[in-house]
């Protein structure tokens, strides 16, 4: 049965058709890649799953649960963990607050523990320090732990995203473009951790990227948009030799 | 070697720097000690030295009043100071360290709340002292501490949840009017409600009671607030609160039966110094407990972005509407400790005067901060009393002194810290020769 699944999904902004009939299977423990030039409606694809928008048409199940018209943090809860393409970091909060707090669903000392300081308290919030450290240590960022994750260094900020997606327990996880902006040495040391973390913590990983190499290196399929319709979708070496995609990303060839 | 003359090895070091080695090894509970000392020494000796140094009475508020009514008091004033304060503190302070840092790492080694105790125990017991020389200095000392709680409420809101909230007065108003209504209906003899239902006795044990009332009618009102207000961010919630704050107002000016415009009087004495204290350490004790969780964390995480907070499990919007009714839960009690401290109340202190001092004192102190707000409290409440022989132009003194604050630190005299308790009664030498 598939871990995540879209069936027919379509999605208006006011008269503009930013998602066409849009499907979806995602195997536990599968790598699937959705590229596209910009302005395709990858990241409105990733904003519909995961609940910021409600899509005008179509169903999604994430492990068999209806996920039409929950809340972002319903869903999350339930299993999909997220990253942003511009790094939606808090501004005042330090890299281990950032992975404790994406454990808030997890809590089990209630409000009045939290008032009060109750002894349930101070063991969930040891408990999940300690959670937090390990996946800081995954991570490689458990040196910053006590500093503010907006003045650490672009890739660790990226890594520390990543940590916090990975804290809510995911069976999914959205990886929206981790390697913009980063340098070559940068995006090999992220195909790793990509790797790590995806034999360590037996998550599906759905993926939006540009670089090509990246995608061809890590996924099993992969799915290419264009203006909000998949025109391909199949082995990295099919989407590769596709005509159609090679138009899309390159133009049309006269040549010959 | 440093074969360095000395003398200017002294010069290099700064009077700044000087200072800070003198109190670096101090520990709080030296610190402690050392108020309670000049507290002691003011409650016997104090009529004694100011009788010499020519001063009419003991100067109630550390002279300001006195120095600015009467210029030729100042050397009297500051001689006053010095020997009754500024000497004792330091003798004690300084004779003490060794064993007030040997006390400090014994409490250490206790439970945290044991520290405390005993930290509170010694400080009100000084605080005790110093408000028994005169009425005012207790009445100025108990408007502070509801000030503190008031700031620390709306910090809650303003500061660690980054909405902007202006309805505190309302809900102090609510949390005052329900409280009295209580007291008086049941346990005091006036012209609104007539003879005390219960023995008048049993009033002083009830009135926790009338407080916790008082913040759950608040809290209400805040819910009303809340459902409308938080379901966009932007600015509704300062417009929706606003106007809160006038129907509140409204509302009571034109209730008769608990007394319109003319207010409610005759309160039954509840609000002593202890009531008072206590209340207040519950206050900060909570309110800090709340934000260092990583329940309270969440309000942070809303502030700095929602959307990653939505994204990573928290229920932005219910989280959203308890803190919004906690705080004015708090408010509601620190306007019930307000109208038995005052014995006295009308609508019209509820407006937006007393709004713009509260915020006054938040943006002051400093934003997501306990320590900042319990500062810009005490700060402007003991300034704006200090400097009431100024009259009208202690309202120009005190804005420009927040202007110069929010230019020098836009977010306050001490923002974004955490308050950590265990942290503050540490011993401060390392090695204490046992």
């Amino acid at each position: 049965m598939a871990l995540l699944r879209v069936d027919n999904m379509t999605h208006y902004f006011g008269g503009l058709r930013a998602v066409h009939n849009y499907n979806l299977v995602l195997e536990p423990g599968h790598i699937v890649g959705l590229i596209g030039p910009n302005g395709a409606g990858k990241t409105t694809i990733f904003n519909l799953i995961s609940g910021i928008h409600t899509p005008t048409e179509g169903n999604i199940e994430l492990d068999g649960h209806n996920l039409i018209g929950h809340h972002p943090h319903e869903i999350a809860s339930m299993g999909l963990g997220r990253t942003f393409q511009n790094l939606l970091l808090w501004r005042h909060m330090t890299v281990l607050e950032h992975v404790k707090m994406a454990c808030y669903s997890q809590l089990e000392y209630g409000i009045w523990g939290a008032f009060f300081g109750s002894r349930l308290r101070r063991q969930e919030e040891k408990r999940l320090t300690a959670k937090a450290m390990h996946l800081l240590e995954t991570f490689d960022v458990a040196g910053f732990r006590s500093q503010l994750a907006v003045s650490l260094p672009y890739g660790a900020q990226r890594r520390v995203e990543m940590a916090r997606a990975m804290a809510i327990n995911p069976k999914v996880l959205f990886l929206d473009e981790p390697t913009a902006g980063m340098t070559p040495d940068e995006l090999n040391r992220m195909i790793s951790i990509i790797r790590k973390i995806h034999t360590d913590f037996d998550v599906a990983i759905f993926l939006i990227e540009h670089r090509l190499k990246f995608v061809m290196e890590l996924c099993e399929r992969i799915q290419t948009l264009v203006f909000g319709e998949v025109i391909a979708e199949g082995t990295p070496a099919e989407i590769k030799n596709n005509p159609q995609v090679i138009e899309a990303y390159l133009g049309k060839e006269d040549i010959h | 070697m440093d074969n360095q003359d000395p003398k200017f090895q002294l010069s290099t070091k700064g009077s700044r720097a000087r200072l800070l080695d003198f109190v670096a090894p101090i520990p709080l509970i030296g610190w402690l000690l050392g108020i309670l000392a000049a507290v002691l020494v003011e409650y016997f000796l104090g009529d004694y030295i100011s009788y010499y140094l020519g001063l009419p009475k003991i100067p109630v508020l550390f002279g300001f009043l006195t120095v600015l009514k009467k210029p030729l008091l100042i050397p009297g004033t500051m001689g006053y100071m010095i020997l009754v304060y500024g000497l004792p503190i330091l003798i004690i302070v300084k004779s003490l360290q060794k064993p007030a840092n040997k006390l400090a790492a014994f409490l250490d080694k206790r439970r945290v709340t044991v520290a405390a105790l005993v930290h509170l125990a010694l400080f009100y017991g000084a605080l005790h002292l110093w408000a028994d020389i005169s009425d005012y200095r207790l009445l100025v000392i108990k408007l502070a501490m509801i000030a503190i709680m008031l700031t620390l409420s709306i910090n809650v809101i303003n500061g660690y949840m980054g909405e902007f909230s202006c309805s505190h007065p309302g809900f102090m108003a609510l949390g005052a009017y329900t409280a009295s209504t209580i007291t008086l209906f049941f346990f005091a003899n006036d012209k609104l409600f007539g003879e005390a239902l219960l023995p008048e006795a049993l009033g002083f044990y009830f009135f926790p009671l009338a407080l916790i009332a008082g913040g759950i009618v608040a809290a209400i009102g805040a819910l009303v607030i809340a459902i409308p207000s938080f379901r966009t961010r932007g600015d509704y919630l300062a417009i929706i609160s606003l106007a809160f704050l006038f129907i509140v107002k409204s509302l009571i000016e034109n209730l008769e039966f608990v007394g319109g415009p003319r207010g409610m009087s005759s309160q039954p004495d509840y609000s002593n110094l202890p009531m008072v204290f206590t209340v207040m350490v519950l206050c900060i004790w909570i309110i800090n407990n709340f934000v260092r969780s990583t329940m309270g964390k969440a309000l942070n995480a809303i502030r700095d972005n929602e959307l990653a907070a939505e994204a990573m499990t928290v229920n932005t919007r219910k989280t959203k509407i308890i803190t919004f009714m906690f705080a004015a839960f708090w408010a509601g009690v620190a306007g019930g400790l307000f109208a038995h401290v005052l014995r006295y109340v009308n609508p019209g202190s509820f407006g937006i005067q007393r709004l713009a001092e509260i915020l006054a004192m938040v943006y002051f102190g400093g934003l997501n901060s306990v320590t900042g707000s319990i500062v810009g409290a005490l700060s402007i409440n003991i300034l704006s009393e200090a400097l009431r022989p100024l009259e009208i132009y202690k309202w120009i003194i005190i804005p420009l002194l927040l202007i110069v604050v929010m230019l020098v630190r836009p977010t306050g005299l001490i923002a974004f810290t955490e308050f950590k308790p265990k942290e503050l009664m540490k011993p401060k030498q390392n090695k204490v020769e046992v």
